[in-house]
Formats: C-alpha cells, structure tokens, sequence
C-alpha cells in the first residue's frame, strides 16, 4: 500500500514538472502580447505585464504591411474550404473502394496507398508549376486543393466504412434506395465520428501549413496566418510583444477547437496518425 | 421502414464472392459507372497533384528549368551529374543540406522515440487528471510549426530570453548564443521541436500500451517475473509493429523540417542549419532553378526510400526471431 501511495506522488511530481514546462512557455506567450514593447524586452523577464497593455494587438491588427485580420479571414476560409474538400471526397472515394466491386479497384486503391509513402517534398517543385499554370499562384486555391489529394483520409474512411455491418445497406437497397441514396442517407449518418475526426484533422493541418503557403502566396494580403507570422518576424526582428501577439492570434483558434474536441483530435491520431 | 431480412448478414458478405455485378434478387448493385462516378472528384484531385507531379518532376529534372525564362533546355542527367561532381556550384550547397537533415534527424530520432515512450509508461495507468496531462502534452503540436518556432526564437533570444535567463539563475553560462552559434543552435532545434512533437509519438504510443491485455502482464507476474522483465517481455513485444510505424513516421517527419530552421536560426550561422527541403525550396522557388532543385528532391526521395525499406528490413528481421 505504501509503496503504492509513494509511486504516486512520484508519478505526479514528474508529469507536474512536465505539464509545466509544456504549459509555462504558452503561458509566456500570452503574458507578453499584453506587455508595452519595453517591458517585453526588459531584464528579469516577468510573468505579469506591467502595465497590461493591448498596444502590441492594436499595432499589429493596424499595421499596413501585417494586414493580420485579413490572414485570420485567409486561414480560416482556407482551412474551412480544404477541410470539406477533403472529407467530401475521400469519403466518396473510399465508399467506392470499400463498398463496390468493379474492375480496377485493387489497382486505383494500391496506387492510391503507395503514396502514403512517398515524401512529399517529391512534389514541391512540380506543384508550384501545376499550380501556376492553373493560374492559383498567390491565390487561396493554392493552398485549398492541392493538399486534398492527400491520400490518409481515404485510407482512414476507407477503414472505418469496412466496420460498419453491411446489413443496413442491404436492407435500404431491398427499399429501392440508389448507391447515392445509400450513401448520404445510410453510411454517412453511421460514420459521423470519423468524418468529425477527419475533418478536424484536416482542419488542423491545413491551418498550421507552412512551408508551400510560404512559397506559393506572396502578397502580404494573401498569406495565412503561418506565413504571415514569418512576414511579421522579419518586419519586426526583436519586437517580441508583436510578435507574441499574432502567435496568440494563430493559436487561439485551434487552442479553443482542441480544448473541446481534445478526444476526437488524439484518438484521431492515436489510432492512425496524421499526414499532412 | 427499412424491413431486415433474417438472410441479410450473410449474404450481403457473399456478394463479393458470388461474382461482381450479378443482380442479387432481382436488385441490381449499382451500375458499372456507379464506382467510378463516386471516385471522379478524388481521382481528379489525385491525378493532378500526386501522380501527374511525380513524373513532372522527373521530366523538370532533366532540364535546365526557370520558371522565368521562355527557353528550357534540355540537359539530360546534368542536374544529377552536378549533384555528385565536386566541381559544381550545386554541390557543396546541396550535400551540406543534406548533411544538416541528417545530423537533425540522427539527434531529434533517438529522443523522439524514447522520450514519449517513458511519459507513456508513466501515463499507462489509471490515476486522476490522466486525460488532462496528455491533453497539456500533446497542446505544443495542435499549434504548429509557424506557432511554436516564432515563441521559442523568442524564448531563445540570447539577450532578453528566457532560457538563457533561468540558465544564469541556475549558475550556468548565461550567454549561449542559441539560434546562431555551432553546437548550440542544433540543440536548440532539436530541443524544440522534441517539445513540440513530443505529445503526438506519446498518445500513439499511450493507444498501443493500452491494447496490450492486462493478462499478458498478470501471468507474467504469476511467473515470477520483475517489472523490468515484464518490459522487456511483455511491453517491448507488444509494441513491436507501433514501434516501425512510430519510428518510420518520426524519421520522415525529421527528415522534412523546415518550418524550426526557417524561422529560429534562418538557416544559420552560415548556411550550416540550412536543411535539404529548405535547400530545394529555395533553389527551386526563390532562385526558380527547378531543374536542379527537382534533380535534388529525386536524390532525397531515393535516400528516404531507402531507409524505409532498412527500417521495414529490421523490424522484420527482429520479429521472426
């Protein structure tokens, strides 16, 4: 019993110390978009803004060359618009490949898995040009659409409709209901979790998406919120009460997504894991 | 409304080996273009954005290809040539590329792995506010990358941040030079992006420990059997194929980073930070020499394929014995 009460409270002294240094430097973040610029640069840092000030969001969100609310309106239309995109198809997709028996299902469903393991910094470079002659460049199509070919979300659907009892299906077909019937009425109501799931997770990645948004928009107005704060990093080198303000701004969003669907978002991962 | 035939069950599970599209009960399936027409918006997505890209690039490769110039001729296998000649301009710059992913991933990989395996041990037990620390450790990596490298450029600053404050607190140097000085700006790297990727290898692994049956472990005790040996007996068995999968996607995700290099140390000091994707992307979207930075990717493609395919090898290897 004793050794059991002082396994305890080592448990709990290693994941206090661990939630604080994960939590402390978020904690930090905030606490500095509220500091004036001198106090975000003063010796000893302190953990309370003295005073608490709302300069470095005004300046921010007022700025000419960091429009940062039209990047909000940018990530959020684009991550809201992928999101879709991605659970509509895929879902389509993988009710064909799970639900139907036709010639060539193993062929597109194997090319379709090779891909989960080709790097994907293979497509960068031909991708800026399929883009560019789509005419997207510098336009939120670029970072909406291309990424939704991403082939997890019909492997993870794909999945996930294989366990659900074919019986129901059978019985809305002997009713004279249609595949597409079938589907939006029978098999998208039964796979609400894991479209929630993926959704979600396609929410995340596309609004923390850095590298291609950073290369493929270029205007200040068209960036989303990742490549904007690497525009506001280099317009603002050491102003730290900035720069902590459009993090907050970045995050919020998806802090507030992860405090309430925390469940769906790590069993989302945990049973499959996340590509980007 | 919908009626369930006690027959139901087992036939719909025929279907598939009664033969494709015969009319079951005088109810046909779906037509021939039915599968075709549900796959059309994803195939089209697909086609265009991964399979039409991967042979673009290998054709892009074999010339000398700006986006802003009219003529782009072709080369052959020169891009690659200047890759392996120690003459060429491309060389030094792409294999120290190369160089830098591998250090960050030979470094990030170790940790990455064990790290989240030992928060999972300690979280694979049933005690109050579990679901709270592993929502508090996996936060860092809901943020992303943009996210977490602007606040630790900060924290890192070598004048007003706060490690090197609380290091000079503790009696340490004060004074390291984080984000532009050799070995430090690799720990710094490392260090943060283990904080930022920690939380995802550690549900993964935390779902896994989970599926292991408690009576594994409770006859292992009836056989007299340490908790050290029930790791290694028990656990360590149990997690075997999470494990390649686990390390697999921490490599590839090691071997991808940018986002840390380009915003905490840009790069430097010098070029040394600069890793082969931020390479590529530069030199084939900032300079528009897609030629070579197309040339490039293939010889990173192939590198990362190839330890795929050892990892898949040694994980096999040890499951057999």
């Amino acid at each position: 019993m004793r050794a059991g009460t002082a396994g305890q409270v080592v448990r709990y002294t290693l994941l206090v110390l661990l939630g604080l240094l994960f939590l402390s430097p978020l904690v930090f973040m905030v606490v500095t978009s509220f500091k004036t610029r001198g106090d975000a640069g003063g010796i000893p840092p302190s953990w309370i803004p003295d005073p608490f000030s709302t300069q470095a969001y005004e300046s921010i969100l007022t700025a000419r060359g960091t429009p940062v609310l039209r990047w909000f309106a940018n990530s959020l239309v684009a991550a809201l618009a992928n999101s879709a995109l991605v659970v509509g198809t895929a879902a389509m997709a993988a009710y064909a490949l799970a639900r139907m028996e036709f010639r060539g299902r193993g062929l597109v469903f194997g090319a379709i898995i090779a891909t989960l393991f080709v790097p994907p910094v293979i497509l960068i470079i031909p991708n800026y040009l399929v883009v560019g002659e789509l005419g997207w460049l510098n336009t939120l199509a670029a970072v909406i659409v291309p990424t939704a070919a991403s082939a997890f979300g019909v492997f993870f659907l794909r999945q996930f409709f294989l366990s659900i009892p074919a019986e129901l299906e059978e019985a809305a077909r002997l009713d004279g209901a249609n595949a597409w019937q079938i589907f939006l009425r029978v098999l998208l109501p039964l796979s609400r979790p894991a479209l929630a799931t993926l959704a979600l997770l396609a929410l995340l990645t596309n609004w923390n998406d850095f590298l291609w948004p950073v290369y493929v928009l270029f205007s200040p107005e068209m960036q989303t919120l990742p490549a904007g704060l690497s525009t506001l990093q280099s317009a603002n080198a050491v102003r730290y009460d900035l720069l902590m303000a459009g993090a907050v701004i970045a995050s919020v969003p998806v802090l507030v997504l992860f405090a309430f669907l925390q469940r769906f978002i790590i069993e989302g991962v945990s049973r499959s894991g996340l590509k980007g | 409304m919908t009626s369930t035939p006690v027959a139901a069950p087992p036939a719909g599970l025929a279907v598939g080996a009664a033969g494709r599209g015969a009319p079951r009960r005088g109810v046909p399936r779906h037509g021939k273009a039915t599968p075709w027409l549900f796959l059309a918006p994803y195939l089209a997505l697909f086609v265009t954005f991964v399979i039409l890209p991967v042979v673009l690039g290998a054709w892009i490769s074999l010339h000398q290809w700006d986006f802003t110039l009219p003529g782009k001729p072709f080369v052959g296998l020169d891009n690659y040539r200047d890759l392996f000649d120690p003459e060429s301009i491309s060389y030094e710059s792409f294999w120290r590329s190369m160089r830098a992913t591998g250090v960050f991933t030979l470094f990030s990989v170790p940790l990455l792995l064990v790290v989240p395996l030992l928060v999972a041990l300690v979280m694979n037990q049933r005690f109050r506010g579990r679901n709270l620390f592993r929502a508090v450790f996996f936060a860092p990596y809901v943020l992303g990358v943009a996210v977490v490298a602007v606040l630790w450029r900060y924290l890192l600053d070598n004048n007003i941040g706060l490690i090197n404050y609380y290091l000079g607190r503790l009696g340490l140097p004060d004074d390291t030079a984080w984000t532009t000085s050799l070995p430090a700006a690799w720990v710094a790297l490392v260090g943060v992006t283990v904080w930022w990727t920690l939380g995802y290898n550690s549900v993964i692994y935390l779902a896994a420990l989970q599926d292991i049956p408690r009576e594994l472990y409770e006859a292992a005790r009836v056989d007299g059997a340490n908790a050290w040996q029930q790791f290694w007996n028990v656990t360590v068995p149990g997690l075997r194929p999470v494990l390649a999968f686990v390390t697999m996607i921490t490599i590839l995700a090691s071997a991808n980073m940018f986002g840390q290099s380009y915003l905490i140390t840009q790069g430097g000091p010098g070029r040394e930070t600069r890793t082969a994707i931020y390479q590529i992307a530069e030199t084939g979207l900032r300079n528009y020499q897609m030629g070579s930075a197309a040339a490039m990717s293939y010889v990173l493609t192939a590198v990362l394929m190839v330890l795929s395919v050892a990892i898949f090898w040694l994980f096999r290897e040890r499951r057999t014995r």
